[in-house]
């Protein structure tokens, strides 16, 4: 089944933010972001703004009814910069006027004086300062200490990821308008609705009945809009709440990037052992994580780190401790993948500079230490592992050993092109890792003509997850899928939701629909029983049809429908769901966080041109682990699409800032993310369609985020083909591999040595990522 | 509304037609797509543009379609391949890509798929990955194959691809033209010019949008690429495309057609000009770049007297121009690469395709058995401005071709750069990259070269 929202969609009829119609009285905000990463706020003056014709308000922290508060996990963040500023952007003063244009000219005229405070953009500069988020966690198997000296091959190293803009195609934004006896009804482009509702609440003062959340769709998300949209939710609120009025921001693209946070740069140094016959016997890994600012999800997000730190493998005795690192950057976020994919790269990384030690291909180690079945997580888990079929198949699949020849001979050949190989096989949980968000509701209602209507708390961003709540519903009830209509997400409807996230959000709310659905069914088969005098357990529901003992009777949906009314039986129903079986013990940090794995393994084919170092991905090839798909079409997109996004983390995109704190990849001008041009020439996908039972919604396992690991197969493809050019470069582990970095490996060049004194090194200086 | 207000305002704020979305308000991500069709040639054309950089004082006379513009009661052929390959997800940038295809259907392109994935080149999809979209511009590629002679236009309306008010608007068109002669004019000498808006309008079209424009993109006087004897006069309005679409250029430069598809997009360049190109003195315009080798000259005029200057003396330092504020660019003109010369241009950024150059470098040599008689050779994004490499040219002129002389040739072309570090790369990195570049038109330009002995440091 195709997404629902495609006709609208290619049509420019799909209403997002900026298209809901502005009522008559609607003021614009625009935020004052601070110009300085670090500092004390010794003036503020906003009297030239003030004065402008068309000015209505500007608010700053004093003006806060509520808490100055918008903390998730930990209450570190206010809504409004009080004394201090602690990264660039950081808002301090919320302009309110009566035109878009106005309120921004406003902002130029805010001048602030702050008393400039140590910078820190390092994440291991900020944790052996003491600053971190919480406290350290270290994840645990076996023993380490004891196992080095047994150990063959010892592979230490170190490796940075760096940051990924979220780019979602909309911009953050939310409108606020106000209601009669202090409500206010919020139109947020959020993935948590729940979450923003809390933010407002908080910051205002009212009660978090009185505030309507309603989304009916996102222009992208990623996890850019989990808790990054509560701001400019909170902001709007705050005002529509002071001023009476509706009040409307939608960000600009430099505001956004500037004042929201990103995927957080990773730097870790890792010590892998391996015995004689290429087993991992022993890994220690420790991460510093650059949390930013304020903690944001951070927390969640370095524990979803540990929770990947042996990706797909098996490692008897593991040692992973995470630092989540505050420096003055804005709050870095969640990021399809949720620190997963930082804590992998660093083990294929490690896998990476053994194989090249050794002289061997990384696929051997990778081979023979995929995870079997029943084998234990560091966390306690035990593995239900597809991790050697889908490794297994992609090899036979695709001719791996083929490939490899090819490739050689390619590189045999060719002096200005090499190419390069590299397998990518992948390991992801699937549920919150924090277990009570493993929960969620479904209201269904069914209109006496036949017509239903769905609201869950999923929020619709691209992903497909309201046609998947439609089939739910139109499967469970066996109607045509026109008879259901999923409906906005509103915190009025459906009440403490988690945010859509986590690749859980079909699993949660489906099954929250299904259990709607089937009590519904439940008591219509009753009716059916009664009206047709047979027994309950007779009766069945097939294509709108009554049944009984599989013969059709001249039941049907609608006739059935008005006879369940006319009884005085509820048409509605609203269903509950909790993820069963699982479990965690922080104290321990031991448990069953997942309600499953998601496994796959991808084949990356790289061209790299050697005399310009721009490059090319070949194909992606890729055997994935789908349960059985609910919904090819959708999840083919996810796959394609993840894919892509994680080849762009690992190549072109780059964000930069400066030692100062300042973004300098500011703008779609200097943040490249894919075209059109630059995706993989060809992208297989082939499905493990497994039959075992597992806790997805119709057994389809969740999609969102897995595939994004795949891309990190890029990486480690341009790494062997510019060791294919020269076998003596010393790459360092340092993603995105972008261009330059692929002509310096290429031609041994260290960048740091190389730079001739000149006028200009100021700059260089300045440059906090790209040294 | 003011004329310098960009028409994706007036279009979303004015006319509430809100299927034409607000992506980055630079250019450089399609959300924002429209076609403009115009009568400039004498045949209705119509050309997709980014509508946030396109000044609705460059609308004039013109039809402006914005998505609602191609929606039928039944979703189009473009729609519907669109739809059929799930090649929407989020939905937000969908508008764009289809009407970026539609602006496809209706050029003259050959219907091949890599015509119609070349036609959303400018459009950005953060969800789907591509493929899905692929596969639906091969679809619509499809759409076109029975097309053969029939006017583009014409074609697409008739087979329903498009709505059937398409056939009334070359007629439409001209009645409107012939209303609207001379309301736009503006004689102030303070007013500030717009060309394509392609640079001017990026992050600024808040500033200048009140401001006082005198638009020259459709000045017919600053319009034309002719010979003149050996030379080449160009009008500085002359737009990239137009350039791509010139017999002349494309009989002397074969190449150029590729060259362009590293410079921004189609729908950037439809609207960018080669003038603006030049007085906006990027250090890194890719035509300034590929003008510089060819020692281009200007023909600057106040209104009452001309004057000429060589592009090469043009840039003074960092976006300084020996130009007074009232003179203004009348004329392009340069040499026609004679038999024996030959041209290149390289160009390598972060992504290969939209986006602006780490290091661009042209060059314009003549050789003759294997003695270097003239070359011109130019850089960019190695100092403040964009650069004729003098000194180099000067050392290869009236030597012998041979490895050696390249790379010491680069090292020469090292002493009169003075890149800096910046988010396009770092100082390192921009030198080593204008050697490789250098490298590269050479190996391109003369394939008896031994690589081998080329690559090396």
């Amino acid at each position: 089944m195709k997404n629902i929202d495609s006709r609208t969609h290619v049509r420019g009829e799909s209403v997002y933010l900026d298209d809901i119609p502005t009522i008559r009285g609607t003021l614009f905000g625009a935020a004052f972001g601070s110009p300085v990463a670090h500092g004390l706020i010794k003036n503020l003056d906003l009297k030239a703004a003030e004065a402008m014709p068309g000015v209505v308000r500007i608010l700053t922290y004093k003006d806060v009814t509520g808490e100055n508060q918008i903390g998730g996990i930990i209450p570190d963040e206010p809504l409004l910069a009080e004394h201090h500023v602690d990264y660039c952007g950081m808002p301090v003063a919320f302009v309110v006027a009566e035109t878009e244009d106005i309120a921004r000219a406003a902002v130029k005229r805010i001048t602030i004086d702050i008393e400039p405070l140590p910078v820190i953009t390092d994440p291991r500069e900020a944790q052996a300062a003491g600053q971190l988020i919480v406290p350290a966690r270290t994840f645990r198997l076996g023993n380490t200490l004891t196992t080095w000296a047994e150990c063959t091959y010892v592979i230490e190293g170190t490796t940075d990821t760096n940051g990924q803009e979220h780019l979602y195609i909309e911009t953050q934004g939310a409108y606020a308008i106000p209601q009669e006896n202090s409500g206010i009804k919020l139109y947020s482009s959020t993935q948590g609705p729940t979450a923003v509702q809390r933010a407002v609440a908080r910051s205002s003062g009212l009660p978090m009945h009185e505030i309507d959340v309603d989304v009916t769709r996102l222009g992208g998300g990623f996890g850019g809009k989990e808790d990054q949209a509560n701001m400019w939710a909170a902001l709007c609120a705050l005002a529509a709440h002071i001023l009476n009025k509706p009040v409307k921001y939608s960000l600009h693209r430099m505001e956004d990037m500037a004042m929201t946070g990103k995927r957080h740069p990773y730097s870790s140094d890792f010590k892998l052992g391996l015995d004689k016959d290429l087993k991992m016997v022993a890994y220690e890994v420790t991460f510093y994580q650059n949390a930013g600012a304020a903690a944001d999800l951070s927390p969640a997000v370095m524990e979803r780190t540990l929770f990947h730190s042996t990706n797909t493998y098996f490692i008897p005795n593991v040692t992973a401790t995470a630092y989540s690192c505050r420096t003055h950057l804005p709050p870095n976020t969640a990021f399809r993948g949720f620190g997963g994919p930082q804590g992998m790269f660093v083990i294929e990384a490690a896998i990476a500079k053994a194989a090249e030690e050794l002289g061997i291909n990384a696929s051997v180690i990778q081979a023979k230490n995929l995870q079997q079945t029943g084998d234990e997580f560091p966390f306690g888990q035990k593995a239900q592992s597809e991790a050697n079929a889908c490794w297994s198949k992609a090899n036979e699949l695709y001719e791996i050993d083929e490939i490899r020849n090819k490739v050689d001979s390619f590189n045999t050949v060719n002096l200005l092109y090499k190419k390069g190989i590299a397998l990518m096989p992948i390991c992801f949980g699937i549920s919150f890792t924090n277990t009570r968000m493993n929960q969620a509701r479904a209201l269904v209602h069914v209109y006496t003509d036949g017509s239903v209507g769905v609201s869950t708390g999923a929020v619709e961003m691209g992903q497909g997850v309201n046609t998947k709540m439609l089939q739910v519903a139109a499967h469970v009830f066996s109607i045509q899928p026109k008879r259901v209509k999923v409906l906005s997400t509103s915190t009025y409807r459906i009440a403490n939701t988690s945010p859509s996230a986590a690749s859980a959000t079909a699993d949660l709310n489906g099954k929250a629909v299904e259990i709607a659905c089937t009590a519904i069914m439940n008591r219509l088969k009753a009716v059916a029983a009664d009206e047709l005098n047979v027994d309950v357990n007779t009766v069945s529901l097939q294509d709108e049809w009554v049944y009984v003992n599989g013969a059709q009777t001249d039941w049907d949906w609608n006739r059935l429908l008005i006879a369940a009314y006319a009884n005085r039986v509820s048409l509605s129903e609203h269903g509950h769901y909790a993820t069963p079986d699982i479990h965690y013990d922080k104290t321990l940090e031991k448990g069953h966080p997942f309600a499953y794995h998601v496994y796959g393994t991808a084949i990356v084919e790289v061209t790299v041109d050697c005399l310009r170092g721009t490059y090319e991905t070949d194909a992606v090839k890729v055997v994935h682990d789908f349960g059985t798909s609910m919904n090819p079409l959708i999840d083919r997109g996810q796959i394609e699409g993840g894919i892509v996004q994680g080849i762009g983390w690992m190549t072109m995109e780059e964000v930069i800032f400066d030692k100062a704190g300042r973004l300098r990849s500011n703008a779609l001008s200097t943040y490249k993310v894919p075209d059109i041009y630059s995706v993989p020439k060809e992208i297989a996908i082939e499905p493990l369609q497994t039959e075992a039972e597992n806790l997805a919604i119709f057994r389809s396992k969740a999609v969102g985020e897995p595939p994004l690991m795949y891309g990190i197969g890029a990486y480690f493809a341009l790494r062997n083909a510019v060791l294919a050019f020269n076998p003596s470069a010393k790459i360092p582990f340092d993603a995105p591999m972008t261009p330059e970095k692929v002509l310096l490996a290429l031609y041994n060049i260290n960048p740091a040595q190389h730079s001739m004194p000149h006028a200009h090194t100021q700059t260089a200086n300045d440059l906090a990522v790209n040294p | 509304m003011p004329p310098g207000t960009p028409v994706l305002d007036f279009v979303r704020y004015n006319q509430y037609l809100t299927g034409t979305k607000i992506g980055c308000r630079e250019g450089d991500c399609g959300a924002c797509t429209v076609l403009v069709g115009d009568l400039s040639t004498g045949e209705l054309r119509y050309r997709t543009a980014t509508s946030c950089l396109m000044p609705l004082g460059n609308a004039q006379g013109k039809h402006i379609v914005t998505i609602e513009g191609i929606n039928m009661v039944e979703l189009n052929p473009i729609q519907q391949a669109m739809a059929d390959e799930s090649a929407t997800q989020c939905g937000f940038c969908t508008p764009g890509f289809v009407v970026s295809m539609a602006g496809f259907c209706l050029s003259k392109k050959a219907p091949t798929s890599q015509n119609a994935i070349a036609a959303v080149d400018g459009n950005i999809c953060r969800c789907t990955g591509y493929k899905s979209i692929e596969r639906a511009a091969t679809r619509v590629a499809h759409l076109l194959e029975k097309r053969k002679t029939e006017e583009p236009v014409k074609f697409a309306a008739n087979q329903a691809i498009l709505p059937a008010y398409f056939t009334t608007i070359q007629e439409r068109l001209q009645a409107l033209s012939s209303s609207l002669n001379g309301e736009l004019t503006n004689a102030s000498p303070h007013a500030q010019r717009v060309g394509g808006g392609t640079d001017v309008y990026v992050q600024k079209h808040d500033e200048i949008k009140d401001a006082s424009i005198r638009f020259l993109f459709d000045n017919t006087d600053l319009k034309g690429i002719r010979q003149d004897g050996n030379d080449c006069v160009i009008g500085p309005a002359t737009t990239v495309t137009d350039l791509i679409e010139s017999p002349l250029i494309q009989q002397y430069f074969p190449d150029f057609k590729h060259y362009t598809t590293l410079v921004s997009s189609t729908p950037i360049r439809n609207m960018a000009t080669i003038g603006g190109n030049f007085i906006n003195a990027s250090p890194i315009g890719d035509f300034t770049i590929f003008f510089l080798a060819l020692d281009a000259t200007l023909t600057f005029s106040d209104g009452n007297l001309s004057r000429e200057l060589p592009l090469r003396n043009l840039y003074q330092g960092y976006k300084m121009l020996d130009k007074r504020p009232e003179e203004y660019l009348e004329q392009i003109r340069f040499s026609l690469p004679a038999q024996n010369t030959q041209f290149n241009f390289e160009k390598v950024s972060k992504r290969t395709h939209l986006d602006i150059a780490s290091v661009n470098s042209a060059i314009n040599i003549t050789v003759e058995d294997d003695l270097i008689t003239h070359v011109r050779i130019s850089a960019g994004g190695v100092a403040a401005i964009p650069k004729q490499l003098t000194k180099t040219a000067e050392f290869l002129t009236g030597k012998l071709l041979s490895e050696e002389l390249i790379q010491k040739a680069i090292s020469i072309a090292q002493t009169e750069i003075a890149p800096i570090s910046d988010a396009r790369g770092t100082e390192a990195y921009k030198r080593l990259l204008l050697g490789q570049l250098i490298k590269a038109h050479f190996i391109k330009l003369f394939p008896a070269l031994e690589v081998e002995q080329l690559l090396k440091t």
